[in-house]
């Protein structure tokens, strides 16, 4: 083989909140050269969470969505190649293939392809998928289709009882539609969260109209006679429920297959160190994409969170900028429903113990999960102050008496020890 | 018309921002290349565009709402001016607003 001197251009795959971080976080750590961002959206780099609550409200513009507006791009010196598949990584030539057939040469690449919404396996999904009113829920243009089908008295069922499906019931309720939500497991949140707060979010939708059923499953659609529409959502024990509109959320699928077909390590997301760099030293990876190793829950994990994004992806900017740091954050996540104000920290799968501290009924308390009497996790509803501090607690991984824990009387920052002394200011 | 802001970096850089009075100061703070993360977008849940408003302005501010107070009550780097830029929405009237970027926790 030549040796052949390629020039510096650094690419990233990806245009999401991982992808915008990296590019900036890249100029933070001084990299001058070459830099693009490559995304299959039409739009510029944006927040995802709202997607499914103050923008299929219809409170905000597609813009306000956006991380950062075009000026600042440009001001960067950042390239965006937007509406464009990267179709494959020749590693051995270090060269990107667009699905126009374009190919671009990197000197070093960071990928950052997020996932994608899982689809229905049923036999009629993909017929549904052809419709207008069916969609699922990852990107601005579904929720530009569903929200304009948000109108008072319209019937929407709502496929999956996730963060997802039940942040879309919370809103389309605002909004005056009736709608129902299918759980084909026998809670909702079922696999984030402990029964007891499944149970709480339950009764919150019921109370506030939905006709939220469990353990049910969705066996077919029923189309109307042009076919172009679905009418209704056929369940297990010939539940037949009919509906002007569906949303499915069923999870998510990490992007992975252009990884895996370059021959980079890809096991549940592309396996990454914990300095976001893939099996390829020349190659990162950052966000929903990436298994990579915690110091807080000591194994590899995948997260779908944006707190992961944003901070994995300046350890992966470290790590091109050649200033290696250990990505050590611990995972935390939020759910805004109606009033409810849910703020997360940890990882709770596995605990042993579930306390709670303060009142489900007045929708106000905090719930710890403990392992072997160590806490691993805390819920939070409504309860800023406390998940502020229950982050130090989570941190620190140290037992606690979880009589104490639940008594209010107790100042909870009283056993997380104070804040840090601030550092003096100049 | 557009308003200027004085923004003091965290490297104690001073920067003069110009920008349209409309949305929250934290959306123009992202803008800017040494600005905030604002992890959560605005939603009062992270504390990620934390800001000290110059002793001058604080009073012309709207007061903070409990949300906010709760997550400021427990940051490292807290002070008596201290805002989470997201719960301010900029208007004509905060023309010549002066403010300092919180050390990140």
């Amino acid at each position: 083989m030549s040796d052949t001197h390629t020039e510096d251009h650094i690419y990233i795959v990806g245009a999401g909140h991982a992808g915008g971080e990296l590019a900036f976080a890249l100029r933070q750590q001084g990299y001058a050269g070459p830099l693009t961002i490559v995304g299959d959206e039409s739009h510029l780099p944006y927040q995802r969470p709202p997607l499914s609550k103050a923008y299929l409200k219809g409170e905000c513009e597609a813009t306000s969505l956006y991380l950062r507006q075009l000026a600042a791009y440009e001001k960067a010196n950042i390239s965006l190649v937007l509406s464009r598949r990267v179709e494959r990584i020749d590693r051995a030539n270090k060269k990107l293939v667009f699905d126009d057939g374009r190919e671009v040469t990197y000197s070093k690449l960071a990928l950052a392809t997020g996932g994608r919404a899982r689809r229905m396996t049923i036999n009629d999904a993909a017929r549904a998928e052809r419709t207008s009113n069916f969609r699922y829920l990852r990107n601005i243009d579904d929720v530009m289709a569903i929200r304009a089908r948000f109108e008072a008295g319209q019937r929407l069922v709502v496929i999956g009882g996730g963060y997802v499906g039940l942040e879309v019931a919370a809103s389309a309720i605002a909004r005056g539609v009736k709608v129902t939500v299918l759980e084909a497991l026998p809670r909702v949140l079922a696999r984030v969260t402990a029964p007891q707060m499944s149970q709480f979010y339950e009764k919150v939708h019921r109370d506030a109209g939905v006709d939220l059923r469990t353990n049910i499953e969705v066996t077919g659609l029923e189309f109307n006679a042009a076919g172009d529409a679905v009418t209704a959502v056929h369940c297990t024990g010939g539940v037949v429920i009919p509906a002007d509109f569906v949303v499915v959320g069923i999870g998510l699928l990490p992007n992975t297959e252009v990884a895996q077909a370059a021959g980079l390590d890809v096991d549940n997301g592309i396996v990454v160190n914990e300095y976001a760099v893939t099996s390829d030293p020349d190659i990162v990876a950052a966000g929903d994409c990436t298994n990579h190793p915690s110091v807080f829950c000591g194994r590899r994990i995948r997260l779908e969170s944006v707190p992961n994004a944003v901070e994995q992806a300046r350890v992966a900017a470290a790590s091109l900028a050649g200033k290696p740091k250990a990505y050590d954050s611990v995972p935390w996540f939020w759910s805004d429903q109606y009033d409810l104000k849910l703020q997360m920290t940890g990882l709770s799968q596995g605990y042993d113990q579930f306390v709670l501290r303060g009142s489900m009924e007045n929708k106000s308390f905090a719930a710890f999960y403990l392992k072997q009497g160590r806490l691993i996790a805390v819920d939070a509803v409504n309860r800023a102050q406390e998940f502020m501090v229950a982050k130090r607690m989570v941190v620190a991984c140290k037992p606690f008496d979880p009589a104490v824990l639940a008594d209010e009387s107790v100042p909870l920052k009283t056993l997380a020890g104070p804040v840090q002394a601030a550092a003096p200011q100049a | 018309m557009s308003i200027r802001l004085s923004v003091v970096d965290r490297n104690g850089g001073e920067h003069e921002v110009e920008t349209a009075p409309e949305g929250s100061l934290m959306e123009t703070l992202r803008e800017l290349d040494y600005g905030v993360s604002a992890i959560c977008g605005g939603m009062c849940s992270c504390a990620t565009c934390h800001v000290y408003i110059a002793p001058e302005w604080l009073a012309k501010l709207p007061d903070r709402q409990s949300d906010e107070g709760d997550l400021l009550a427990e940051l490292q780097f807290r002070q008596d001016n201290s805002r989470l830029s997201c719960q301010i929405q900029l208007q004509q009237e905060h023309d010549g607003l002066r403010l300092t970027l919180a050390p990140e926790e």
